[in-house]
């Protein structure tokens, strides 16, 4: 069986979930390929050659490819899966644009957010905001997944290089032009890469009460998260979002700070190892998650919290 | 111009979902339903395209059981000029969305087609981009804004870094992210009205498309839950607890 995986990157660095998904991979096939499309790429096609368990990177490069319209990934890749058996992406905001795309022109469907795989057609998700995980068994003769990057590890380095084989561009589509970016800028981890979340709910009260929040971030070297709400609010960019319809996380540590723990939210975070909540309302159900739930004042708990990390952490 | 915005019909956004005992779905039986909040968000663009005058008129669809009816009212009641109800009681997946879709919009011929991101009962985030695939038009997914200009429409997206700006030529699939717009409350009068508003019905067969779900659901179950923590007493004992016990700081 072979698989098709579709490499995440910013032109430089191969990304994480990237990584996660090639575990997947590995799970469903003994040969694992890699397309790496993008401008001026080599250096993400060497890492990827790097990962254990590849055995070949498919390298498409062009001009087109530097921010990639899902119109022009979708018609590289769609005419490359009639080899595979399977083609997956990692479960982002990368792969959730171009992969049904994909599925569509190929005629199959798509199975989305996979997080464990139980047999060569059978493939578990969540749904219902992860209240429910669905088995779903694909009829298909080519399966489409995007792969949940938190349900899987990271594969890691190999001992050897697997070869690169140039894949010659398509022509740039006319149907989408991409315009821009504004990528937040920041010194902390990426959220769906970090071990330690702090995040922040309406309770903080202001992109003020985010600073805070900031201080015990830094200390830890944590990567700062943010319910909806909060970001409804204007307290930070979209991109801190966490839950359902944000980034799906499961850090070794989520501390959850003036957030009452809505489904939606849970839905983001409730695979993280060790879950605190910090909250004023004993009744949250944010509590019910938590492993230590701390009823207090988050205006006077943070800057405790942070003299004691101070304390013990200097030691 | 005109625009087609698809409306599904799911379990309410505050609904705690049940799995049913026998593992073959969630519990559906007297459980409130409403119009998927990614597809309220999708309506309301298209109705302050209207008010700005870049949109004539806008007709609603809905695809599935009868009661999907109650759905399209909503649509009208915000704004919508029409309903499209295609009926089918098959089990319906997004790409047998897309395909019925793609009928609708052979027929009514619109330039945009505005749409949820994802529907909060599958969570699937797959019938736009299949659409637009099907269609051969541009995509612009998890809009935050959109500008409608004559023969394009620029879309700006949520990306997991930040944004991105895309510009679409039209005709062009867009679909709605949370932070499109506030979606407006309905008011009593408007109710009243939209069942003035026209309201046609069809079936799937009638549209030419064979429903054939390929994903066969074979379990359903509820997640293994969290066992529950304690509560500490203090920041203190709290820090103690994850250095000493957890072991993650």
């Amino acid at each position: 069986m072979s698989v098709l995986v579709i490499a995440e990157h910013d032109n430089t660095t191969l990304a994480g979930v990237s990584l996660s998904a090639i575990t997947a991979a590995a799970q469903l096939g003994d040969e694992v390929q890699v397309l790496v499309a993008g401008h001026g790429c080599r250096a993400v096609a060497e890492a990827a050659a790097r990962v254990q368990g590849v055995s070949l990177v498919r390298y498409s490069e062009a001009a087109h490819y530097a921010r990639p319209t899902a119109e022009d990934l979708a018609t590289l890749i769609a005419d490359l899966a009639a080899e595979f058996t399977y083609v997956l992406a990692p479960a982002s905001t990368f792969g959730k644009n171009f992969l049904p795309r994909v599925a569509a022109i190929l005629d199959v469907a798509m199975i989305s957010d996979l997080i464990r795989i139980e047999g060569p057609d059978r493939f578990v998700r969540p749904i219902y905001a992860g209240n429910a995980v669905a088995t779903v068994q694909s009829t298909d003769p080519i399966k489409v997944v995007s792969v949940r990057a938190t349900a899987f590890d990271a594969a890691p380095m190999g001992a050897t290089a697997a070869p690169i084989e140039v894949l010659e561009a398509k022509p740039h589509s006319d149907l989408a032009e991409v315009l821009a970016e504004q990528l937040t800028q920041s010194e902390r981890p990426e959220l769906t890469a970090a071990e330690i979340i702090v995040a922040g709910g309406r309770g903080m009260g202001s992109a003020e009460g985010f600073r805070l929040l900031e201080a015990i971030a830094d200390r830890l070297g944590a990567a700062i998260g943010a319910s909806r709400a909060a970001v409804d609010a204007g307290y930070v960019p979209n991109d801190y979002q966490v839950g359902q319809t944000g980034k799906i996380v499961a850090p070794k540590l989520y501390i959850a700070v003036g957030i009452s723990g809505a489904i939606q939210h849970l839905a983001g975070m409730q695979d993280s190892k060790v879950v605190v909540a910090i909250n004023k309302d004993e009744a949250a159900p944010i509590f019910q998650v938590a492993d230590y739930g701390l009823v207090a004042d988050l205006f006077q708990a943070l800057p405790e919290l942070e003299a004691e990390l101070n304390r013990v952490l200097a030691k | 111009m005109k625009v087609l915005v698809p409306v599904k019909r799911v379990i309410d956004y505050n609904v705690k979902v049940r799995v049913k005992a026998d593992g073959s779905g969630v519990e559906t039986a007297n459980v409130k339903m409403s119009m998927n909040p990614f597809d309220e968000l999708a309506i309301e663009e298209a109705i302050r395209l209207k008010e700005a005058g870049r949109v004539e008129a806008i007709v609603a669809v809905s695809i599935g059981a009868p009661a999907c009816r109650e759905t399209l009212h909503t649509a009208l009641a915000m704004g919508a000029d029409r309903a499209l109800l295609v009926t089918t009681e098959a089990e319906l997946q997004p790409l047998d969305v897309a395909k019925v879709l793609k009928a609708v919009v052979a027929q009514e011929a619109p330039a945009l087609v505005i749409m949820g991101k994802q529907a909060i009962d599958d969570d699937c985030n797959q019938t736009g981009q299949m659409l637009a695939a099907l269609l051969g038009w541009g995509q612009g997914t998890f809009a935050c804004s959109v500008a409608l200009a004559e023969d394009s429409v620029t879309v700006t997206r949520e990306i997991d870094g930040g944004n991105q700006t895309v510009r679409l030529k039209l005709p062009a699939v867009v679909t709605a992210d949370l932070r499109l717009n506030e979606p407006r409350y309905i008011k009593l009068p408007n109710i009243m009205k939209a069942k003035q508003k026209p309201l046609r019905s069809l079936t799937v067969q009638e549209l030419g498309i064979e429903v054939a779900a390929r994903l066969k659901t074979l379990q359903v179950s509820e997640p293994p839950p969290r066992r529950s923590g304690v509560k500490v007493s203090s920041v203190a004992e709290l820090v103690d607890k994850l250095r000493n016990e957890a072991k993650v700081l």
